[in-house]
């Protein structure tokens, strides 16, 4: 397949209501042409639905949906050329592969000679050339997938959208897949639009990432800056662990400010509420560490294990404390200086720039 | 290989008392035509000759199998259409659809044949309504015909031609019509190239059921067919009640098995095809 660069897609206000139900709230987004967008959210968030929406097959209750500043928000779903890989890849059980593959040709009458050198390049994308007379049942979930993945791009598709692609294969294909599909993405450079609930495929595949709940579009930017710093404690919970740590800000300054929690006065660096306002922080349980007796970090708690797991990559604590409650730290087992274990005093240290200032949306 | 023996044996047990009664009650009786074909007036093939001498005999074959052929084209056609709309509609439509269909199998065939002889006959509420309107003078022949057999038969065969296709229809992935439409096919190419074919088996045992109901179809035929046109269900009655001609009429009642025998062997050869097609690795 040629480099082609992907088309751009605008949401303006898309809502959709069902009945006084609302699955989509005023979403209004962005796609850049080639980019890899994740509409990532819990069940219910509302992303499969903007999904269906720039499919086609919903329309919205208000709002538009631009494809290169054009409005497609009436045009019906085999009006809009865009590729998609069903939840359970939707292939037909009584086609070949090839003719699968061959199907979105087919319709769009292209000839026989045509249709044959375009499968057989688009099997070849994913790999299975020489599946390509087996029927979809004779082959194992992942090939299925790829079939999927071809016969939404044999066609040059304005975009590739993704519902849930890799929820029904198992970990350590889904992992596997997960690279794949971004190589992919690299390789047709097209504008591929996901859709998930599982944030480490959200994490891993994407250029930017879309954090939904309740039909809102919570957060949007790239994995990193939404990690890093999240906007929200939704968003902080949602896209890997978090900690909460709440109190009151003091003594603003230029750097940060200082929290007043649990009879504590954390340091923290970023921009300072008002003084004397209340302040939630998020930690993620990776930056906080073990410190030695004597050693000291900006700030300091004391604490006994209450909990432990060995995870291979690491240990996952859960730490009791006396001024912040219980805190969950993860420890590279690596470089772990304890071997934990139920009831051992702790002491734990992060850095003034390891938490994040964050708005409490939770209700 | 002892133990899978005498686990067979304990099934072969558990069945044997309806294995009795079949016997008894089934295959006896059906033995006892076929030897009666043979034996009555006097041994030998002569009744089976008459297939290929007898002008009527030939002709009742003939005509029986062009009503059911009609019948079970037309059944299959507005059963599909039926289905169709039954798959597509909405929950609550589906109750009332289904309760529509299934409300003609608890009326019954009797009256059903009545019923359509009071609308069909010459001073019927049709011949009258399109009288009244002008738009024919004479009455149209509408029963004691093949049209009259063929409506009844219709109307009676209609549901059991809605019921497989319609089983066949619900286990159709609706995703696979969304991604078809996704990827650029109109609503007559996702019917044409996903729907239709993936309901084939519900058509194919559509088909096989009522084409085999329709060959031994007795009530309705002799009713709207007025004794005019006979169907071999009829023909055979006539021959054993009327004519006393038992030889002829287990003769076209063991062809009339055969026949459907023969339809079942071929549908049979048709899934069995299907399944080797979808499953072989």
């Amino acid at each position: 397949m040629s480099e082609t660069r992907g088309h751009a897609l605008t949401l303006r206000e898309v809502s959709k209501h069902y009945g006084s139900f609302t699955a989509v709230d005023r979403v209004s987004l962005d796609v850049g042409q080639g980019e890899f967008l994740t509409l990532l959210g819990p069940s219910g968030s509302g992303k499969t639905t903007i999904l269906m929406a720039v499919a086609g097959f919903v329309t919205p209750s208000a709002g538009s949906i631009l494809l290169d500043g054009s409005d497609i928000t009436p045009l019906p779903p085999e009006k809009r050329n865009f590729g998609m890989v069903f939840q359970g890849y939707a292939l037909f059980p009584h086609m070949t592969v090839a003719d699968n593959v061959a199907f979105p040709l087919r319709v769009r009458g292209l000839s026989r000679a045509d249709r044959d050198a375009k499968v057989r390049a688009a099997l070849d994308l994913v790999q299975l050339g020489q599946f390509a007379e087996r029927l979809p049942k004779q082959l194992s979930g992942g090939q299925q997938q790829r079939v999927a993945l071809a016969r939404a791009l044999v066609f040059d598709p304005n975009l590739l959208l993704l519902d849930e692609p890799l929820s029904a294969l198992d970990k350590k294909l889904r992992a596997e897949l997960q690279e794949e599909l971004k190589a992919l993405h690299q390789r047709v450079g097209r504008t591929f639009i996901n859709v998930t609930h599982d944030q480490e495929e959200a994490l891993s595949m994407s250029d930017r990432i879309a954090i939904l709940n309740h039909g809102k579009l919570i957060q949007h930017g790239k994995p990193l800056d939404l990690y890093e710093r999240p906007r929200t404690r939704f968003v902080a919970d949602f896209l890997g662990k978090s900690n909460f740590l709440e109190g009151i800000a003091r003594l603003p300054t230029a750097q940060g400010f200082t929290l007043e929690a649990g009879g504590l006065n954390l340091a923290v660096r970023g921009t300072a509420p008002g003084e004397g306002a209340r302040c939630l922080l998020s930690l993620r349980p990776e930056k906080i560490g073990l410190i030695a007796d004597g050693a000291t970090a900006d700030n300091v708690v004391e604490g006994h294990i209450l909990a432990w797991a060995y995870l291979g990559t690491g240990y996952s604590l859960r730490v009791a404390t006396p001024s912040l409650g219980e805190l969950r730290v993860a420890l590279p087992a690596w470089q772990a200086t304890i071997a934990p274990s139920e009831g051992l005093a702790v002491r734990l240290g992060w850095s003034a720039d390891a938490a994040v200032p964050i708005e409490d949306d939770a209700a | 290989m002892n133990d899978t023996g005498r686990v067979s044996a304990g099934w072969w047990l558990l069945i044997l008392p309806a294995f009795l009664l079949l016997v008894a009650f089934y295959i006896a009786p059906i033995l006892q035509v076929l030897a009666i074909s043979f034996t009555d007036p006097e041994p030998g093939l002569g009744n089976y000759e008459r297939i290929f001498t007898s002008g009527s005999v030939q002709r009742v074959i003939m005509t029986t199998l062009r009503i059911c052929l009609i019948t079970t084209a037309l059944s299959l056609l507005l059963g599909y259409a039926i289905a169709y709309a039954i798959t597509l509609a909405s929950p609550r439509a589906k109750g009332w659809w289904l309760l529509a269909v299934l409300v003609p199998l608890w009326i019954s065939v009797l009256v059903r044949a009545f019923a359509w002889v009071t609308l069909l006959r010459r001073q019927g509420l049709v011949n009258n309504s399109l009288m009244g309107a002008g738009v024919i003078s004479e009455p149209l022949p509408l029963v004691w015909n093949e049209f009259g057999i063929i409506v009844g038969m219709v109307h009676y065969m209609v549901p059991f031609a809605v019921l497989p296709m319609l089983s066949s229809m619900r286990e159709i992935d609706p995703r696979l019509l969304a991604a078809a439409r996704g990827l650029g096919a109109s609503r007559w190419e996702v019917f044409r190239s996903v729907f239709l074919p993936l309901s084939k088996p519900g058509i194919l045992a559509a088909a096989v059921l009522v084409f085999i109901f329709s060959l031994g179809f007795y009530i309705t035929p002799a009713i709207l067919g007025g004794g005019k046109t006979l169907m071999v269900a009829e023909w055979i009655s006539l021959q054993i009640l009327d004519l006393i001609r038992w030889g002829l009429g287990t003769m076209m009642a063991t062809m009339l098995v055969v026949a459907i025998l023969v339809t079942l062997a071929v549908f049979s050869r048709i899934v069995d095809l299907r399944r080797i097609f979808g499953s072989g690795g």
